[in-house]
């Protein structure tokens, strides 16, 4: 049996509703929100600023730190306070996605740092903080070759479905798990692939259409970030 | 930067005149804004603005096993995340002493009220009891955390419903209407601080950096008349019997606008 | 010993249109429209990328969120947002925070330190002096950026017009905003010096020095220079600021 009506009633090819937003931590150098459906994420950044210990220091150009991190209510049964290794691995993988737009050279010796919090978690957590990291480096005034988008397309079942949520993440077959997730970037004007995860089980043609299904998404991403860039002034 | 000894002499100077570089009196609080249920996933949740400062806190229940010496409590956990995205004072790594001192104040005027009613959350005496924890974030930082904080915890613990409790195990993500059992007084707290020879409330950023010594406090009002179940002073410079006694008859006046802020957002 | 008051011969009088701020100032035009990094702002090689931007093929893209600025042929974009990047010449406005033997360490709220040696200080100082009695700690200095290399900043205070700052206020802005609140041939600076009667020294850093008759003065030109942050790229600026300080000084 496929997956073929999804639980929210959404087309297979439809993000939940996106919502984006700068500005929104006025200390920080840059900032903003990102939501898909009830999952909201919150970035700010800081930098470039000076970097210590100084061993950590690249003189030929400055470095991306990460760090994502979920609240402990955002998700339903709380999560401890405090970073942990799935905290570690997606603040390392987001950094690694923004990275190939940053222009790092012009600042050797210095650290741009990126804070990810995720204050409501119903699944594409790591997505969701990427692109309010994408738009929180553009609001402080990073030089960049382009933005970044991120969504995460599901197969469930053998169908390709955009932007999962918590209970799709979930869907079982025959009492197993069948839902493949694979969260992935775009840089958004070049249209290059700059994250790719996937754990699961997947036949490699859907694999193909759902990172089809993912850089078509991605467009609605790249209107929605520049109308979040523009609505400042 | 912190702010320039110069600068600091001139808020001094105007302080002494009983003014403010923004405006407002020594005793004024900057806009106070309360969004409740901020966290569908929370039992109960509140974002709370005080000027450009925000400040998020959740309440979420869980199930332990009692303490010893008080098999029919419930237990009260506080924590505050100073992370590091509300200022670029806060540095990544474990909580930082501020942090710790921040979540034992709300902690201590929270307790020491007995706003939540611990002996009414026992499940099985000696075995199992709710546990309530009360987490708290700075999102921004521009001033006046502390108070922001307080107030973002006891609006939460205020909207807070039990979550779905079959079977001897917690339904997570199914919530039950019936809210967290409470008691008379609600703290209100209010940081005073102390530049020159003037006391303000809710500093401004470069208020904050002035500020020489403040003392935190809270204050509950009921049938019974005005209460103080928590105080901390902080910073090493001293004050008078006189000023504390002046921080005293303030707070039992100026806790209002918080009260009504607390009251708007709850009703 | 070399005593502080040896410096204060030097003019107080501070002109905003000094040849500090030459060039540095924004001028008012029409409409700009905001780009995002990575948007194509102009196609073909009739263009040349200039000041945060980039060639890509046969596009030219921002590289920098900020305003596009067209002239000719040359492409642009006027930053909105980011933090300070010294550059040789700047006059910049800095802390004290630490003496070493042979100069001092300056805050120019940047990602880069900045030292300021004996020798490109007034006078003739020697590593015996007590250099805490030139720039003491803590202390605001008005300092030109005299070289950028690798990790560091050099500056001087040789010239005439750099010293410390004993009185007034120090208002914080971004730096990018430092032409705006400069304006074109010092023309927004003058019009609020004008005003308040103020002395202002705006630091390319977005560090500057107000100082008045009174607080209340240096108040106003304090919320003055807010609104001009604020509303950065708003048409007709310099009537608003101008409008608002009439307003503001009608009834002295």
């Amino acid at each position: 049996m496929a997956y073929t009506k999804r639980f929210d009633g959404r087309k297979a090819d439809q993000m939940r509703e996106v919502e984006a937003k700068v500005g929104v931590v006025p200390r920080a150098d840059g900032s903003a929100m990102f939501k898909f459906g009830d999952t909201i994420a919150i970035a700010a950044v800081y930098g470039p600023r000076h970097l210590h210990p100084q061993f950590l220091q690249d003189p030929q150009q400055g470095i991306i730190r990460c760090s994502y991190d979920m609240i402990s209510f955002s998700v339903t049964e709380r999560k401890r306070p405090g970073p942990a290794r799935r905290s570690q691995e997606i603040s390392d993988v987001t950094a690694r996605s923004l990275e190939p737009v940053l222009l790092l050279s012009q600042f050797p010796n210095t650290v741009i740092d990126v804070f990810i919090n995720i204050v409501q978690a119903d699944a594409g957590t790591r997505c969701a903080g990427i692109n309010a990291a994408s738009l929180a480096l553009a609001h402080a005034g990073i030089p960049m070759t382009d933005l970044v988008g991120a969504i995460s397309v599901g197969s469930l079942g053998g169908s390709v479905v955009v932007d999962l949520t918590k209970e799709e993440e979930d869907y079982e077959e025959d009492g197993e798990k069948a839902a493949t997730d694979i969260p992935m970037a775009f840089t958004l004007r070049d249209k290059k692939i700059s994250l790719l995860q996937l754990d699961g089980k997947v036949k490699p043609e859907d694999l193909k259409k759902a990172i089809e299904a993912g850089r078509k998404a991605s467009e609605a991403i790249y209107e929605i970030q520049k109308e979040a860039l523009r609505g400042l002034k | 930067m912190e702010i320039a000894e110069i600068t600091k002499q001139r808020i001094k100077a105007h302080l002494a005149k009983g003014m403010r570089f923004d405006g407002r009196t020594p005793m004024q609080y900057r806009p106070i804004t309360i969004e409740t249920g901020v966290s569908k996933k929370a039992e109960g949740s509140a974002k709370v603005r005080i000027g450009e400062t925000e400040v998020w806190a959740g309440v979420k229940l869980g199930t332990s096993i009692p303490f010893g010496d008080s098999p029919k409590s419930g237990t009260l956990m506080v924590t505050a995340e100073f992370s590091p995205m509300a200022s670029e004072k806060f540095e990544r790594g474990p909580p930082s002493i501020e942090s710790i001192e921040l979540a034992r104040i709300v902690d201590r005027g929270i307790r020491e009220s007995d706003l939540i009613d611990l002996d009414k959350l026992c499940i099985k005496e000696g075995e199992k009891v709710w546990c309530v924890f009360v987490d708290i974030y700075p999102i921004n930082d521009a001033g006046n955390l502390a108070d922001a904080a307080a107030l973002a915890a006891i609006v939460a613990i205020k909207t807070a419903v039990f979550p779905e409790y079959k079977n001897d195990k917690i339904n997570f993500g199914v919530f039950t209407d019936k809210h967290l059992p409470l008691g008379e007084y609600v703290p209100f707290t209010m940081t005073f601080h102390k530049i020159g020879d003037q006391l303000i409330v809710d500093p401004t950023v470069q208020e904050g950096e002035a500020s020489e010594a403040h003392l935190t406090i809270s204050v509950s009002s009921s049938k019974k008349g005005e209460f103080v179940h928590a105080m901390q002073k902080a910073k090493d410079i001293t004050m008078s019997v006189e000023e504390v006694n002046s921080i005293i008859d303030h707070a039992v006046k100026e806790f209002k606008v918080i009260q009504k802020a607390f009251e708007d957002a709850t009703k | 010993m070399i005593k502080k008051q040896e410096f204060d011969e030097q003019p107080q009088e501070m002109d905003g249109g000094m040849d500090i701020h030459q060039d540095a100032g924004y001028e008012e035009k029409k409409e700009r429209r905001i780009v995002v990094p990575g948007e194509v702002i102009a196609t073909g090689q009739n263009f040349l990328p200039g000041e945060n931007t980039k060639r890509d093929g046969q596009n030219i893209i921002a590289t920098r969120f900020g305003l596009l600025d067209i002239e000719e042929r040359l492409t642009k974009v006027i930053p909105l947002s980011g933090t300070y990047i010294p550059r040789r010449g700047n006059v910049v406005i800095g802390k004290v925070i630490d003496i070493t033997y042979n100069g001092w360490l300056i805050d120019i709220d940047s990602p880069y330190s900045a030292f300021l040696p004996i020798i490109e200080c007034k006078g003739f100082v020697s590593k015996k002096d007590d250099l805490s009695l030139i720039y003491n700690y803590g202390e605001m200095v008005i300092a030109k950026v005299l070289g950028v290399k690798g990790k560091g900043v050099d500056l001087t205070t040789r010239e005439r017009g750099f010293h410390n700052l004993e009185e007034g206020m120090i208002v914080r802005v971004n730096s990018n905003k430092v032409p705006r609140v400069i304006g074109k041939q010092g023309s927004m600076v003058n019009l609020i010096k004008e005003y308040t009667g103020c002395n202002i020294v705006v630091g390319q850093n977005g560090l500057i020095w107000i100082k008045g008759e009174n607080i209340e003065s240096e108040l106003l030109a304090r919320e003055a220079i807010k609104m001009i942050t604020e509303k950065s790229f708003v048409e007709g600026l310099t009537d608003k600021v101008k409008e608002f300080l009439e307003a503001k000084t009608k009834d002295k």
